[in-house]
């Protein structure tokens, strides 16, 4: 046998055109293996490049710089050792689940029994027994996920790709769904030799992985790794389990240490005008800080903890955190969301108050919010149109992030009452609608 | 997702130059084709048809040869659409050209390109059947294969990017991929569009099974050609029979047709929701329990599998270095574009403009202003009368059960079938023709007023409607806050297929025959047919770069926006 590794990724680096012809990075200096055996997790908010990253692999698309290979082999397109399951499944809804199954075999020029053969192992081992026939749409959720996996199984990959494959399922679905995919991989059922997991819960990270490879954003790279030692079948009420997750939320909650981190400084929030801003609704920050300030917390929240009470997953969780850590109403650090004096003050304001804090913290503390209230003021018609900042964001990120932060300060922007925006003419302006 | 399918499409992110370009070609190859059948007309002459009659004993034969044109002409759309919009697709630089093309051919008044088309055709088959056949399949093609081009064009530019990475991961070859994936995604809106298409193309085998330029008279063996001769004739039994005929012919081919495709297709909805009512279809049921279909697609998919296997496996690391490449400029691929430009440009100019008088200008461009007040005025008149109706259908499910199918198979029938009765009337009363030839133009189209109104407003979700009741919205408010925003993107649509029917519509409402009694109305509709009717190429032409331009400019300038407007603004999905 070869001494490869399964999979080795070495300084990889991506970046995509932006329209005015510069580039927008977005997986810089990232270095991977996948050994034998091993369950490797890609966690990470959206944004980070964990997608990206799982699609090099795949051969879906070509790194700019760096290599990626399998067995020892350059990846340049698709490879037929590596399969990949779905966050939404990617079923082709007018094929059977037995089309379904069988289409990377018939892909193969396999012969028809052979095709059947197989296909019909593969179905009998993810459960999906009596459904051959059924199409994609008479299923549930979970019953087209598993249909994923057996399409992919099916062609027998030594490396399985997992994009998010839990995320568009419910909770108790997900949980089965899981167990029994870990219970195949135990037992040596399943033909593969190494799985890549992508996802933004943490605790099906620590839940399923034996590695950890925890994701930044801005550009996306890897922050940092966690192995996961605990034995299987892991449970979540384990103490030495709740440890790995808090240990984790402190990873991703890190502040970068002066500057030195990355030269890109200005993309981290607060710091300038050309910050990507989520989309958070004033009604999730205002909800946030009550939280925060109600017992048991008292001010202080553990984000492991806040995160279970509130059902929220790290993707709305953290842009909400950073946000109120961006309007100085709390600080994140070691893993807590604190609330500032200003924050406290907030929660415990009446709405006209509140308003008025939130306004004076938005103008304050929100590069862009000021520098659009600026214009605005200096105008004598107080108008100003949307494609003007817009443009000016694309110096600094793509058009659907520049996007995305106008639509994330107007939104704030409305509840400050700090300006006005109309939609239908696309125009800023300090006139509110009387 | 799209919820619905656009019976209309338009093109959403071309630029502006690649528009002018598509005009000046498409309209220099129109008056190309005009100048070079200037004279060559003569040969035609020497052509002989079998005489038709009026023995009601042929008329099921002539709807049975009517139909297979129908059917042939459709084979020959479904062939463009697979080619061309795949093209237009894969390529990028092809596809800068080739959708606005289409968009301008989409705004070409059908009936007077059948004029231009028959010297070519004629001259394919000279003295013989054949090349009439051929003339009358073109003439359908044309009005049916735009829309299915666009409506798949459309859908390989949406398929959802997991489902192509999917294909792709697991290493579907291009063609298998085209089979699997592209054209099953592409399907629903496509049957659609071949429903609609067949409607409109009902119109215009009537229209064009019987044709005479110049001296020349070609009537082939059709419905069309019978009505034809009935109306020489004078014979108002006949029509009738005639109208009987292709009443019984639609309603054979909705149900056995069009039913069982739309209740087939259902299944490649990528919507996956069970909630969703299916529709139904006897037809289909019967077929399935006859097994016919089940071996029709084994067939068919085994024989796809078979070229599946025969093509080369994965050609992407072939497609990535295209694509690099394609990022360069390609300098032969601009030349030819230029060349075509220039081409067109020289004939518009040169040829039509050039040998254009300015008063022969002033009087076309008077006539299209005529026709498009009419056309104007008419959608108007037929949107005040139908949108009520429409709204209070809609609203009542089990009324909309019954008047749906009703209206969408009124908008199948070939309105012209019913001109002569109309004619009849107006010179019996001695009417004025410039009001009461108006009408006819809308005659046929205005259903797709009515029934995307229909549409439009079964699909205002329940809970709004109970929240209008339970605040007490009522009368005029209710109209102006709660219906008509809520059928206002599903009207648009309507009135934009009814609009650009009324135009084609033009060319044989606004100019009739009643046996040797003549009935005009004055527009460019009757303009192209005096013209045709003379066989003046050079009016032909003029008659119908006029009328394209008319219409693209509509279309751009104020149905357009008013599109977009409504998708942006009364969107309820």
């Amino acid at each position: 046998m070869t001494d490869a590794p399964l999979l080795d990724v070495t300084a990889v680096r991506k970046s995509f055109p932006k329209p005015d012809g510069a580039e927008l990075l977005v997986l810089d200096g990232v270095n991977l293996r996948l050994a034998e055996g091993q369950i490797v997790g890609l966690l990470g908010r959206s944004g980070s490049g964990k997608s990206t990253l799982l699609r090099l692999i795949a051969g879906l698309a070509q790194p700019s710089a760096g290599t990626l290979s399998y067995l020892g082999q350059s990846i340049d397109g698709p490879a037929a050792g590596i399969a990949m399951v779905f966050q939404s499944f990617a079923l082709f809804p007018w094929l059977t689940v037995f089309e379904n199954v069988a289409l990377g075999l018939e892909a193969q020029r396999m012969k028809k029994e052979e095709i059947r053969r197989r296909s019909l192992a593969a179905i009998d081992l993810i459960g999906l027994d009596g459904f051959e026939s059924a199409y994609p749409r008479e299923l549930s959720g979970g019953m087209r996920q598993r249909v994923g996996f057996a399409r992919a199984l099916v062609v027998h990959p030594n490396i399985l790709l997992m994009d998010e494959p839990f995320s568009a399922l419910d909770v108790l679905t997900a949980e089965t769904l899981r167990t029994d995919f870990l219970d195949l991989w135990s037992e040596g059922q399943m033909p593969i030799k190494g799985v890549m997991l992508v996802t933004h819960n943490i605790e099906e990270a620590v839940l399923m992985c034996d590695r950890i490879l925890v994701f930044g954003s801005n550009p996306g790279r890897i922050l940092s790794e966690v192995s996961v030692t605990l034995p299987q079948p892991r449970s979540r009420l384990d103490p030495n389990f709740r440890e790995m997750v808090e240990r984790i939320y402190v990873e991703m909650t890190a502040r970068p240490v002066g500057g030195t981190v990355s030269a890109r400084h200005e993309n981290f929030p607060g710091l300038g005008i050309g910050s990507v801003l989520p989309r958070v609704s004033s009604n999730i920050l205002s909800g946030l800080m009550e939280a925060v300030i109600a017992p048991p917390f008292h001010g202080n929240a553990d984000l492991p903890k806040i995160a279970h009470d509130l059902q929220m997953e790290i993707d709305e969780l953290f842009p909400a955190a950073e946000t109120l850590q961006m309007m100085r109403f709390a600080e994140l650090e070691g893993g807590d969301l604190k609330l500032t004096d200003v924050g406290l003050a907030f929660a415990k304001a009446g709405l006209d108050e509140r308003k008025k804090i939130f306004s004076r913290q938005l103008l304050n503390y929100v590069p862009l919010a000021a520098h659009i209230r600026r214009v605005l003021d200096e105008r004598a018609t107080h108008i100003a149109r949307k494609s003007r900042f817009i443009d000016e964001l694309e110096d600094h990120m793509g058009e659907a992030d520049a996007e995305q932060t106008l639509r994330a300060i107007v939104s704030l922007a409305r509840y400050a009452e700090a300006f006005a925006y109309d939609d239908e003419s696309a125009t800023f302006s300090l006139e509110n609608p009387t | 997702m799209r919820k619905r399918t656009e019976p209309f499409a338009f093109v959403r992110d071309t630029a502006m130059r690649w528009d002018i370009v598509a005009i000046v070609v498409v309209l220099g190859v129109v008056v190309f084709l005009a100048e070079a059948s200037r004279g060559l007309l003569e040969p035609l002459a020497k052509l002989s048809v079998a005489p038709l009659s009026l023995d009601l004993v042929h008329l099921p034969e002539y709807a049975a040869r009517t139909t297979l044109r129908m059917f042939a002409a459709l084979a020959l759309s479904l062939l463009f659409t697979l080619s061309y919009a795949t093209w237009a697709a894969k390529s990028e630089r092809a596809g800068k050209l080739l959708v606005p093309i289409l968009d301008v051919l989409q705004s070409v008044p059908i009936l007077g390109f059948i004029s231009i088309t028959i010297v070519f055709f004629m001259s394919l088959a000279p003295g013989r059947v054949l090349g009439a056949e051929f003339v009358t399949i073109f003439a359908i093609f044309t009005s049916q294969a735009w829309n299915m081009a666009f409506s798949f064009y459309q859908s390989l530019r949406t398929v959802p990017t997991e489902l192509i990475e999917a294909a792709e991961s697991f290493q579907l070859s291009p063609w298998m991929r085209f089979w699997k994936l592209e054209v099953p995604f592409g399907l629903p809106s496509l049957v659609w569009n071949m429903m609609m298409s067949m409607s409109g193309g009902w119109f215009f085998v009537v229209a064009s099974e019987s044709f005479s330029i110049g001296h020349t008279t070609v009537s082939l063996p059709g419905v069309g050609s019978y009505i034809a001769l009935a109306i020489q004739q004078r014979n108002l039994t006949a029509i009738a029979w005639a109208i009987v005929t292709m009443f019984v012919v639609i309603l054979a081919y909705d149900q056995l047709l069009f039913r069982p495709l739309i209740a087939w297709v259902d299944r490649f909805r990528v919507e996956q929701d069970p909630a969703v009512r299916t529709p139904q279809s006897w037809a289909l049921t019967m077929l399935h329990r006859s097994r016919l279909i089940g071996a029709l697609t084994n067939a068919f998919y085994a024989l796809v599998r078979w070229t599946s296997r025969r093509t080369t496996a994965s050609v992407s690391k072939v497609q990535r270095a295209t694509q690099t490449l394609g990022v360069r400029r390609d300098w032969p691929w601009i030349a030819l574009v230029v060349i075509a430009l220039i081409l067109g440009l020289w004939h518009v100019v040169y040829v039509l403009i050039a040998s254009t008088t300015l008063n022969e200008a002033m009087q076309v461009s008077g006539l299209a202003l005529l026709t498009m007040l009419r056309v104007f005025v008419l959608i108007a008149l037929a949107s005040i009368f139908w949108v009520p109706i429409g709204v209070w259908v809609g609203m009542r499910p089990n009324v909309a059960q019954v008047v749906q199918p009703i209206a969408q198979f009124l908008a199948a029938f070939p309105a012209n079938l019913l001109f002569p009765i109309a004619v009849y009337g107006i010179v019996t009363w001695r009417l004025h023709a410039d009001i009461w030839l108006s009408p006819l133009m809308i005659l046929g189209t205005q259903w797709y007023i009515l029934f995307n109104v229909i549409a439009g407003a079964s699909a205002i979700p329940s809970e709004l409607r109970y929240a209008a009741d339970n605040f007490g919205v009522r009368g005029w408010l209710w109209w102006r806050r709660v219906a008509l925003p809520g059928v206002f993107p599903f009207f648009v649509t309507g009135a934009i297929t009814a609009s650009g029917g009324a135009w084609n519509a033009a060319i044989v409402a606004e100019l009739a025959n009643w046996g040797d009694t003549k009935v005009k109305a004055h527009g460019l509709g009757a303009y192209i047919a005096e013209a045709t009717a003379a066989g003046d190429f050079h009016r032909i032409a003029l008659g119908i770069a006029t009328m394209s331009l008319f219409v693209v400019t509509i279309n751009r300038y104020f149905w357009r926006p008013m599109y977009y407007f409504a998708e942006r603004k009364y969107r309820l999905t």
